[in-house]
């Protein structure tokens, strides 16, 4: 704490991250400079900034951390100070959005998360944390090998009684978090067809992303996610080979390995003749429309960067898609109140905040409701709440007060993750509450079905649950 | 740039206090890790930095007393700070010294709705301050652009205004008490929850004094009803002039809108880009007058104004009544400063005051300026109480254009007091203007400063080199006395 004089300990000099096999590292590094150079310092990223609420310092805000990118960059070496700063980062981009001087943080937090992986010596135990759940997240087939326990976990009663006893926190947070958040499962509903024709006449051939753990975890929003979109009128292709984005890893620094999966999710689409590829998940949608970025950091070729870009701009997200393609199917009346919540990759990373609460408004006898400080982030933030699961614990249960203060029946999410995160927190705080995703709302309206249907019962209704059910959600990806 | 490493000697002694902060903020209140002091090293305003010797966070009022009194026991200098949005380096931290930010320091702590004020912890965003209000039908009423960000405390310490100050006044008129902590580390209130005290206004003489009288550590404003009806009008001229000849038949036909905002053709080709505002096309000056009050007035006045606007030659006027639709209009307006990074790599937000009626000419001379200097001046401003803010645009990449920026934004200035102006309306003096205060005040006048302040600080300890010109920060100033006040010399007043 006391390094007042020097802060010579602790450093790492800058190593060959950027000599990447394109041979082009001064282009890329300049560029950093460049984009940073677009801060002006006014500090209009502050309020929305979820560590800067939380803890109201310069270096957890969006402008401190592009001052320590800078001493980064200028000077040229990584100090463990920067580099947890960099850490306590969400990236939810919410600062994107709060920025007039349009700093692109997206690009900005990007690179300087390759560079930290690439150079920066972490300590053990955070290497073997890391290790693990990038051994587990982008794979579907592993995280659905994990159904199986957790499921049999969760119906034992086990769950409850571990975590009414505290005993995780106090033997590693970080699986506390990870217990905490996992979804109450059931049995999963049959895998998707890799064609699920139109009903009626065909108005677009759409490509569907089915995600990795969206897929493992909640295939029932996948569904809902497919059958409006026939009902809709569109043929929906499902490739049965696709694999995850590499959000998570992106997101993390670990560039190569995004990289691999982009370029792996790009031949498997390119296959397929669609007009668009259509996305369930924010931080899914948020990456891919980034692909040609993320192929660039990764030092991919010229070819590999355009191939990525011509992907990125079939992306859309599901409910920007349905807006533009307007409304063919009925609607019928759902009588709820429902609490919309921004998934930041969604609204931050992507801009979309207008279609989803359109969607919503427009079945009939549903009410929307906003919540208070609607653009900061509720914690959730990929994997966040894995590695740094008490400040991601303190976001979720302001963004469940929030929540509990609209009144609202349920909280409705295009990013499950954030529905996870924010259930779990209301479910702590004694206020449980149903979490569910757009997708499965318009399913259930398109349907006709009831919202007992819809909610699959009452809430708080099977024994040693808690009290929050998910109904369809799941974590980013 | 002048960022300077400090002597050691001195920088020991602030050092030396590190523990005994730590025992006052505890372990997450106290920074000394040298790339987290140098997060702090500038506000606003970015050409002016300074590492700080230690930085604190208090969450208390007893603990920003305790950090005070600790340094005036060792002489050690503080700096107090805000959100660091200041424009006038008023924060600029001290290399030797301890900064004192407010920033956790962010409770609404009463929102009074019958005695229509509210008391805030200095941190507080001045928006939060509306956003607490807004459930019982109340506002603040000053609404710097930066409101969202920018904190009650540095309010207080820059008498911030906005672009509703030409009808509801500055900070200082709504502040009705305050709790400071004074330079010797004395915590005083002043005033309370009632407006109009008697005696000498101390509120009035701490409010814009730039933390150079202590540090404020709860603050009660008053709140302003919100207003029956706002009507905000866009109207888009094919020059300034007709723009400045429509704020003048404005005011001089009764009117007083609660805003009267001026923006240039460069102004607004930035904030276009920064967030789409979409302005009227071909707008060489677009003018957004607001008009608030009871529905009745605000109908009336505005049919006036739209008719005032299209004599003076406007070709397109937007009426907006929906707060959506308000807000859009005033996004452009609120974003100019920051978006003229959109447009230029680096710039110097100029703050100056000219009598209303000086308008034409004054803006007239800038583009004279400007196209003699080679440097592209943006201009938005506050043109109903004639508070200029010229957006001085150069590419810092460039060998001395910083220094010709600096010159044609110094000249302004020169411009404003020519022409019977002020050097600031709202940003401040801080340490960017403190060498121009001569210009504006005469010896006696700047001695008569110099007096008050010592009478709270007299070691110089709160906030050294800020507001007032010293020799350190501005060199000898010919004409500025350095004997003894006529008033002390004469008996009826002492200098401690």
């Amino acid at each position: 704490m006391t390094d007042l004089p020097t802060d010579a300990a602790n450093t790492t000099a800058h190593g060959a991250a950027d000599e990447t096999a394109s041979g082009a590292p001064s282009e890329r590094e300049r560029l950093f400079g460049d984009l940073l150079d677009d801060c002006v310092h006014c500090g209009f990223c502050l309020p929305t900034c979820p560590t800067h609420v939380l803890w109201g310092q310069e270096m957890d805000s969006p402008r401190g951390r592009i001052h320590l990118m800078e001493q980064t960059h200028t000077e040229d070496v990584l100090t463990e100070t920067a580099v947890g700063h960099f850490d306590n980062c969400l990236g939810c981009l919410a600062c994107v959005s709060a920025c007039p001087s349009g700093v692109a943080y997206d690009a900005l937090i990007e690179h300087t998360r390759h560079r930290v992986e690439a150079e920066y010596d972490r300590p053990r135990s955070e290497r073997a944390l890391r290790g693990a759940i990038f051994a587990l997240f982008p794979y579907r087939n592993r995280l659905r090998l994990l159904r199986g326990p957790l499921r049999a976990y969760q119906a034992s009663g086990v769950s409850s009684l571990v975590r009414r006893s505290g005993l995780l926190e106090r033997v590693s947070p970080s699986l506390a978090a990870m217990e905490r958040i996992s979804p109450p499962l059931s049995a999963p509903p049959p895998a998707l067809p890799e064609l699920v024709p139109a009903a009626g006449r065909a108005r677009a051939r759409v490509g569907m992303l089915v995600g990795c753990v969206q897929g493992a975890f909640f295939p029932e929003v996948n569904t809902a996610t497919a059958r409006v979109l026939a009902l809709e009128g569109c043929d929906v292709v499902v490739p049965r080979s696709q694999g995850c984005c590499g959000a998570l890893s992106g997101h993390a620094g670990r560039i190569g390995e995004s990289a691999d999966l982009a370029r792996d999710l790009i031949e498997v689409f390119e296959r397929e003749r669609v007009d668009r590829i259509v996305v369930n998940s924010a931080g899914c949608g948020s990456s891919m429309k980034h692909f040609d970025r993320t192929l660039a950091e990764a030092g991919a070729d010229e070819a590999w960067v355009r191939r990525g870009r011509a992907m990125a701009e079939r992306v859309v997200d599901l409910t920007e898609f349905l807006v533009d393609l307007g409304p063919r199917a009925e609607r019928h009346p759902l009588p709820l109140h429902v609490a919309y919540h921004d998934a930041c990759h969604l609204s931050h990373g992507q801009g979309v905040t207008r279609p989803p609460r359109a969607l919503l408004a427009d079945v009939p006898g549903l009410r929307v409701s906003d919540l208070p400080d609607k653009e900061v982030c509720c914690g959730s933030a990929g994997v966040y709440n894995l590695l740094k699961p008490e400040a991601a614990g303190e976001l979720g249960d302001r963004k469940g007060r929030d929540v509990a203060s609209t009144g609202a029946d349920v909280l409705v999410s295009g990013n499950p993750g954030c529905s996870l995160q924010i259930a779990a927190a209301m479910d702590r705080a004694g206020s449980p509450i149903t979490v569910t995703h757009t997708a499965r709302v318009l399913d259930a309206s398109l349907r006709g079905l009831t919202v007992e249907q819809l909610l699959g019962r009452g809430r708080a209704d099977r024994p040693g649950a808690g009290g929050s059910r998910a109904s369809g959600t799941g974590a980013e990806g | 740039m002048s960022e300077t490493a400090a002597p050691t000697g001195a920088q020991a002694d602030v050092a030396a206090l590190v523990p005994r902060l730590l025992r006052i903020c505890g372990e997450d209140g106290v920074l000394t890790d040298t790339a987290r002091r140098r997060t702090y090293e500038s506000d606003g305003l970015t050409h002016h930095r300074a590492v700080p010797g230690v930085v604190v966070l208090p969450t208390t009022a007893d603990q920003v007393a305790a950090v005070v009194r600790l340094c005036a026991e060792n002489g050690v200098p503080f700096v107090p700070r805000g959100a660091g949005t200041g424009l006038s380096a008023g924060a600029l931290p001290h290399t030797e010294g301890v900064l004192l930010v407010t920033s956790r320091m962010r409770r609404v702590i009463e929102v009074d709705v019958e005695n229509e004020c509210a008391v805030v912890e200095p941190g507080v965003a001045n928006l939060d301050v509306t956003r607490a209000a807004a459930p019982y039908g109340y506002y603040y009423a000053p609404d710097p652009s930066s409101q969202q960000v920018c904190s009650v405390g540095g309010n207080v310490a820059e008498n911030s205004g906005g672009a509703h100050c030409l009808k509801y006044g500055f900070t200082v008129n709504h502040v009705r008490g305050l709790d400071i902590v004074t330079p010797s580390g004395e915590q005083v209130s002043l005033g309370g929850k009632s407006p109009g005290a008697h005696g000498y206004d101390l509120i009035g003489a701490f409010v814009g004094s730039e933390g150079t009288l202590g540090v404020a550590t709860r603050v009660t404003v008053g709140l302003t009803r919100s207003p029956e009806r706002t009507v905000t009008l866009l109207s888009a001229f094919t020059s300034m002039n007709a723009g400045g000849q429509a704020v003048s038949s404005i005011i001089s036909a009764g009117v007083l809108p609660s805003a009267v905002e001026m923006m240039d053709a460069l102004a607004i080709e930035a904030a276009e880009k920064a967030v789409a505002c979409d302005y009227p096309e071909g707008a060489a000056a677009v003018l957004v007058v607001e008009l608030d009050g009871p529905a009745a007035e605000v109908d009336a006045q505005r049919a006036e104004v739209t008719r005032l606007c299209e004599e003076a030659g406007a070709f397109e006027t937007r009426t907006a009544t929906g707060a959506d639709e308000r807000a859009r209009i005033w996004k452009g307006r609120k974003s100019a400063f920051a978006a003229v990074g959109r447009i230029s790599p680096a710039y110097i937000v100029q703050d100056g005051v000219v009598p209303r009626t000086a308008l034409p000419e004054v803006l007239r001379r800038i583009t004279e300026l400007s196209a003699a200097s080679g440097i592209r001046v943006a201009n938005v401003f506050h043109a109903g109480d004639g508070n200029l803010h010229p957006l001085v645009l150069f590419d810092d990449a460039e060998p001395g254009a910083g220094e010709r920026a600096e010159e044609v934004s110094g000249a302004i200035l020169d411009l404003c007091i020519e022409h019977g102006g002020s050097i600031t309306g709202e940003h401040g003096v801080g340490v960017d203007k403190a060498c121009k205060m001569p210009r504006m005040y005469g010896p006696d006048d700047l001695a008569t400063f110099d007096l008050f302040r010592r009478a709270l600080d007299p070691d110089g300890i709160a906030n050294p080199d800020k507001l007032l010109p010293t020799p350190r920060l501005c060199g000898e100033q010919p004409g500025v006395r350095r004997g003894v006040h006529p008033l002390v010399e004469s008996g009826r007043a002492e200098q401690f």
